[in-house]
């Protein structure tokens, strides 16, 4: 069962949608899998003339490999196989099957990965490192959010970078959502406040909060985060109902670290995975997942706005093992 | 869990070390663990393959078992093949008989290549150039106000274009621009974009064909994972890139991407980029890397900071006594001055040698320095001279007059004996000489 957008909002499946639905999925697989492509065949490849034989070390070998090239890590590679070896798979297609199932598993932990847009106003807050693609995201799921619907004011809480607002007003033009600046230098929690002040007076459904860019390690920088946080949940209880942390796909093992570390800072509540189109796999998502149990939320395959889509832990392992279908 | 590359090997080699006998079979453990730190530091699968296995050939090959101290052998080999995977020296760029020299910089979405393209401009008046930047990032929105922006702050030229959306042009424009203004050096800052995107790896290649760049720099993001060889090779094939810049080494990746990349395409890199300020771009020394992988500090760099921070004389004087083994209040004041003015702490810490295990966890907040400074000037100045002497109610006092509590003072106190029992070691020779390191370097 494919995730759409009705799903990761919490929203009722317009009837259009449900009609749409296979043919969007299709798209989505079809997107996913010319993003993927090149991993899949990175990953095929890896595998090209591989015979699986459960006896054989080497070919268990090649298997961790294949894995380890994907930025799943050694961790999660280890109980990706171990889970695998319990199933004691005789066949190429056993381990595809068992693959599957494992990774869908490890990416979608338990943890509900809609979105939560329950409150009036629901406030976003996005952190990430310096160019994981936040800015981006947020203008394309504003984009989303206004096609569902909803009314949508952005705050341009990064008042560090060099034309970062500018970047993200034009995104709110396209979207066609609010936009709610600062000077630059001003203290980001303070843009955060005025948002949701104009949320209230204004009516809006939901604020999405863009912060600046910032390395997990630089404490003092944290620590201003974790006070966008706390003026936020001072302004309006409950809030922020979602911390989505941007993550690049081509990131490696340091992934684990960042989503690690703005946990701590910011309780982070889902992963948004962006740059999926190029050659990454994106792996590091199985990592996270298997250690810290935190869901994928959204992953970006593009440039184009519909390139944003809710995350699907199933498509993404079947692209990630190479069995997108090819329809 | 997240052990650092280097803690990783010199515990696995501290190991090794200790050892009078090593059997295969030790050795094959060694190896497999240092197979699977390098692959948690993100290095290449199959570099990390290649390198073990040479590894493993020169142990066997050159009967290592069996000579008198295996341990240190082993060490010694993996140092070598990890400093000729680096590479060794530092690389530095081309520059054009006929100016200007053009710099085109590439990379993904992301990497940190207009931040980067200002730093290097800026690097390059430092040196006595005169760069100028040209926005040829057309993709993202407001990516040109970004490094006009960038460019007014560290009052360097940009010429931009917002009348066209051919990147192209822009770059001819650039080079006119230079050309007119008598700029030496021009840097063109592209937009990201992802190496299998067949549209803008064609416009960037177009833009090199047409400014004829004498350098071109591949920006790539220091926590990249296992795609940095695909993404090198496919930015290698289209635009034969000759130098990378490693972006935002300041974070805790362990940095195997450059291992890779230098692995695989053979090019060197030649700056790193490691901060939020214009002024955080450092030449990029191979060899110092290796060592910092390995544990052994970064001696080289730290010296060269110290000496652009510390008067010489005071460093003398502070060198002589911690050679001594001596560690005052007020050599500790005098070290932590002269630390500060040589940027955030948390990066000179890492090129300490032996510290970067020590001060692992340690988070260093620059407020807490502050402190640290308040709680010793509280101090007399016979008490500086002999801490031994600070007792109970002297403490309180300290805690009173610094603002600060007992246990803080408590634990500064705590903190000397353990740096003094450092300097001590370090005096009778057990980690390495910095003079001697550093003259031994020098000689290269």
């Amino acid at each position: 069962m494919s995730r759409t957008w009705a799903e990761l909002l919490g929203d009722e499946e317009p009837p259009e949608e449900a009609e749409e639905r296979v043919s969007r999925r299709r798209r989505l697989l079809g997107r996913l899998r010319t993003g993927l492509s090149k991993s899949r065949r990175a990953i095929t490849s890896g595998l090209t003339g591989w015979r699986f034989d459960p006896d054989d070390l080497e070919s268990w070998e090649q298997l961790e490999e294949v894995l380890i090239s994907a930025d799943c890590g050694v961790r999660a590679t280890a109980e990706i196989v171990r889970q695998l070896e319990k199933r004691r798979p005789k066949t190429d297609e056993d381990v595809f099957d068992g693959l599957e199932e494992i990774l869908a598993d490890l990416c979608a932990p338990a943890g509900e990965a809609a979105l939560d847009l329950s409150a009036t106003p629901t406030v976003i807050l996005v952190v990430g490192v310096n160019g994981a693609g936040k800015t981006t995201t947020i203008g394309k799921l504003a984009s989303r959010l206004r096609e569902s619907g909803r009314t949508v004011i952005v705050a341009a809480a990064d008042t560090y970078r060099a034309a970062a607002e500018e970047q993200l007003e034009i995104w709110a033009k396209r979207a066609g959502a609010d936009f709610v600046g600062s000077t630059r230098g001003q203290d980001p929690a303070a843009v955060a406040f005025d948002a949701i002040e104009a949320a209230r007076a204004r009516k809006r459904d939901v604020v999405i909060v863009d912060t600046a860019g910032r390395l997990h390690t630089q404490t003092n920088l944290m620590e201003e985060l974790a006070k966008v946080r706390r003026v936020i949940a001072q302004k309006l209880e409950g809030a922020p109902h979602e911390t989505l942390l941007v993550l690049d796909a081509t990131t490696g093992q340091n992934g684990l670290r960042q989503a690690q570390l703005f946990g701590e800072s910011v309780q982070v509540t889902g992963v948004a995975l962006t740059k999926l189109d190029g050659t990454a796999k994106g792996g590091i998502v199985v990592a996270i997942g298997h250690e810290l149990g935190l869901p994928v939320k959204l992953v970006g395959v593009g440039e184009a706005i519909e390139d944003l889509q809710p995350f699907d832990a199933g498509d993404f392992a079947r692209a990630l093992v190479g069995r997108a279908e090819d329809e | 869990m997240f052990d650092t590359l280097s803690d990783k090997l010199q515990s696995i080699l501290g190991d090794l070390r200790g050892r009078g006998t090593i059997s295969e079979d030790d050795l094959n453990k060694a190896l497999r663990e240092i197979r699977l730190a390098l692959l948690e530091a993100d290095v290449n699968f199959k570099v990390v393959k290649d390198f073990v296995a040479s590894i493993k050939e020169r142990a066997l090959g050159q009967d290592v078992l069996k000579s008198l101290t295996p341990g240190q052998q082993v060490v010694k080999i993996v140092h070598d093949e990890l400093t000729s995977l680096m590479g060794q020296g530092s690389s530095k760029l081309a520059f054009s008989g006929r100016p200007p020299t053009v710099i085109l910089m590439c990379g993904l979405q992301g990497s940190g290549k207009t931040t980067a393209s200002a730093k290097l401009a800026l690097h390059l008046r430092k040196e006595g150039r005169a760069p100028a930047l040209v926005a040829c990032d057309l993709q993202r929105p407001a990516a040109i106000d970004q490094l006009e922006t960038l460019g007014r702050q560290i009052q360097i030229p940009v010429f931009a274009r917002r009348d066209t959306k051919d990147a192209v042009e822009v770059a001819r424009f650039g080079v006119e621009q230079s050309r007119a203004q008598g700029r030496d050096v021009l840097i063109v800052d592209t937009a990201g974009r992802l190496h299998v995107d067949e549209g803008l790896m064609e416009e960037l290649v177009a833009i090199r064909r047409e400014v004829k760049p004498t350098n071109v720099l591949l920006v790539l993001d220091a926590m990249t994972g296992q795609d940095a060889v695909n993404v090198a090779e496919a930015f290698g094939e289209r635009v034969a890139f000759d130098g990378v810049i490693f972006s935002k080494l300041d974070g805790d990746s362990r940095g195997g991407a450059a291992l890779s990349v230098k692995a695989v395409t053979g090019v060197p890199i030649k700056f790193s980029s490691v901060g939020e300020k214009l002024d955080q771009l450092e030449v990029f020394h191979p060899d110092r890397m290796a060592s910092r992988i390995l544990g052994m500090g970064d001696v080289l760099t730290l010296i060269e900071k110290a000496e652009a921070a510390a008067e010489a004389d005071e460093q003398e004087e502070l060198e002589r006594r911690l050679r001594q083994g001596i560690l005052t209040f007020d050599d500790f004041l005098k070290s932590y001055r002269m630390m500060r003015r040589m940027g955030p702490l948390r990066n000179v810490v890492s090129m300490i040698p032996g510290l970067g295990k020590q001060m692992q966890g340690l988070d260093v907040n620059e407020k807490e320095l502050a402190r640290v400074e308040a709680i010793i000037l509280s101090m007399t100045p016979d008490e500086r001279s002999r801490p031994e002497i600070i007792n109970g109610s002297r403490r309180a006092r300290i805690a009173k007059g610094s603002g600060t509590t007992v246990q803080q003072v408590n634990q500064l106190l705590n903190a000397r004996k353990q740096m003094q029992k450092m300097v001590k070691q370090m005096s009778r020779g057990k980690m390495p000489n910095l003079q001697s390191i550093a003259a031994q370097q020098r000689r290269r």
